[in-house]
């Protein structure tokens, strides 16, 4: 009898102390974040770092101004959002409402084979394929640009927009769609009308998450963009984005120095991105819940 | 029971502190395996020379990693590699932070290295000044016409800046040595991660201009001729060229080692410098230190 109680105990709080372990982890990450990052504006502005127009690192003096950075990360996400979502909530739909469950099941596990693609795997696709062709189809002299980025991390978005909002429309609840067509709705009207509107904060969260998804990506990007830190003003220019900035120079800088301490700024800006992304995305999740 | 879960969250949260410290320790620094990391550019180079070593000897294991310049001499001050290969020389804050970590970085020069300009075969140029290349790569003329070329835009591509050659290639080339210039690349030039991505997209795109290592010239790409200036004549990026310090873009290839070196890594530098490892050096397509 003590035995079986210890061992609830024990299992008891172990898992107790899996949840506390992944927030402090969170809570450390950003705290380590802030250490590194922070010293950075001993010596710059926090208004230059933001929206200076030039990023020289490595030049004496160095100049960080991420605004080419962050506008390029987000013409990426953009571009990619308005590529994924259309089509992955159209998808959504598709396998949730309409597919016959054979086909439904084949679907599925195609697109969660899709998420185990690595992603420096699309990013050679994109680069090898996606690329020159955006070049010759729009007669431009690199096909390494926004647009190539966008359609390479919209591949990437899709399972984690289409799995969330599927499970999000299959549980709304079955009454909801007898009701409907009890009232002599057509199929069209009960599932745009009703059942979507009904998973629509479900399907919100999907695409935020698909966002934060695409927004964090660092190797498909850095392989397709071309990463060039200028302000983009269309989609057939090269972009830097910031993880790409983060990953390629962080070899290089010298540890404890300006540039490093400028990478981990970087850093603070994409979590504070993703944090606001994923608290939206939660804001909804809870609302659909209730 | 409360302070009862404490104590337990305390001795896991103790026993994980354990963990992940005692995960810390330096693994390398064995009598018979060497790390070196370090040169995108000599990667293949050193793993040439690793082989060819290991073969004489089979009891010893070298392991060699790229990831850029910085990033060997990064791995070299925290302690995880033994030799750090550069495709350029120190820089003053890297010598400072080594002493800081007690010691005095030992810079060997162990090949010769000529950075070949590239450009599409179909490009009809062939052959352009230091300044020509200087105004193209710092964004000053960006149509082909402008240096004598077909009306096409150029397409600047570069290497990341945590490649020594992106390093070597603005100082010697964008601002011709001089410490007080302030030659950039152009903002619009597309930074690339690899060599071979550079190569990869010269290779398919007519209007791209490009640098990198003469190791990776193929039929593929088109390496120009490059004359100090207008008056001097123009020299092929070749091997004899580089020798005879007649191509005006070429770069030592070094080893840094944590002091000088001892035990096996001295054995390793000994190997790369002797007659045979330079034999290595010219097999790879870059040039020895020592013409014999």
């Amino acid at each position: 009898m003590r035995v079986r109680k210890l061992k609830e105990w024990l299992i008891e709080k172990s898992i107790l102390l899996s949840g506390i372990f992944s927030i402090v982890f969170v809570l450390l990450i950003f705290l380590f974040l802030l250490r590194e990052g922070l010293s950075l504006f001993r010596g710059e502005s926090v208004i230059d770092f933001l929206i200076g127009k030039s990023w020289y690192p490595i030049s004496d003096p160095p100049r960080f101004g991420i605004l080419p950075l962050i506008l390029g990360s987000l013409l990426v996400t953009l571009g990619a959002a308005a590529i994924s979502v259309p089509i992955g909530i159209a998808a959504a739909l598709y396998i949730a409402e309409i597919a016959p469950l054979r086909l439904r099941e084949a679907l599925k596990a195609g697109i969660e084979l899709l998420a185990a693609i690595p992603s420096v795997v699309i990013g050679f696709i994109g680069m090898i394929t996606l690329g020159p062709w955006i070049k010759n189809f729009f007669n431009i002299p690199t096909g390494l640009t926004a647009l190539t980025g966008s359609v390479t991390l919209a591949f990437m978005a899709m399972p984690t927009i289409v799995s969330i909002a599927e499970d999000a429309i299959t549980a709304v609840p079955r009454q909801y769609r007898e009701a409907a067509i009890a009232m002599g709705a057509t199929k069209w009207q009960t599932t745009w009308r009703i059942v979507a509107r009904a998973a629509r904060p479900g399907m919100l969260a999907a695409v935020m998450l698909g966002i934060g998804r695409v927004i964090g990506e660092t190797m498909a990007v850095m392989m397709v963009t071309g990463n060039a830190a200028i302000i983009p003003s269309s989609f057939l220019q090269p972009v830097r984005t910031l993880t790409a900035t983060i990953a390629a120079e962080m070899g290089e800088s010298v540890q404890g120095g300006p540039h490093y301490a400028a990478l981990f700024a970087i850093g603070i800006v994409l979590f504070v991105i993703t944090f606001l992304i994923n608290g939206v995305a939660d804001l909804y999740l809870h609302r659909s819940r209730r | 029971m409360a302070k009862k879960n404490w104590v337990f969250l305390g001795s896991v949260f103790y026993m994980l502190l354990v963990l992940v410290l005692g995960g810390c320790g330096r693994q390398s620094q064995q009598a018979n395996s060497i790390q070196i990391k370090g040169s995108d550019t000599m990667v293949n180079l050193g793993q040439a020379w690793a082989e060819e070593f290991m073969r004489a000897d089979p009891k010893v294991s070298v392991a060699v990693t790229g990831g850029g310049s910085g990033t060997g001499i990064a791995a070299m001050l925290s302690n995880t590699c033994d030799i750090a290969e550069l495709s350029r020389e120190l820089k003053p804050e890297e010598i400072e932070m080594a002493r800081k970590k007690g010691f005095e970085p030992k810079q060997i020069t162990v090949a010769l290295d000529g950075l070949a300009v590239v450009v599409h075969p179909a490009n009809p140029l062939s052959q352009l000044t230091q300044d020509q290349l200087a105004a193209i790569f710092s964004g000053s003329v960006s149509n082909w016409k402008e240096v004598g070329g077909s009306d096409l835009p150029i397409v600047i591509l570069s290497r990341e800046v945590n490649s020594g050659t992106h390093v070597y290639f603005k100082e010697h080339v964008l601002r011709r040595g001089r410490k007080d210039s302030q030659a950039e690349f152009a903002a619009n030039a597309l930074l690339l991660p690899s060599s071979q991505a550079i190569a990869d997209e010269v290779a398919q795109n007519p209007s791209a201009i490009g640098y990198y290592g003469m190791g990776y010239i193929s039929p593929r790409e088109k390496a120009l001729a490059v004359a100090k200036d207008a008056d001097s004549p123009y020299i092929q990026p070749t091997i004899e060229n580089v020798v005879s310090n007649a191509y005006p873009i070429s770069r030592p290839l070094l080893m840094v080692t944590r002091g000088e070196p001892q035990g096996l890594v001295a054995r390793f530098i000994d190997f790369v410098l002797s007659p045979e490892g330079q034999k290595i050096v010219v097999k790879i397509d870059f040039v020895p230190v020592k013409s014999n």
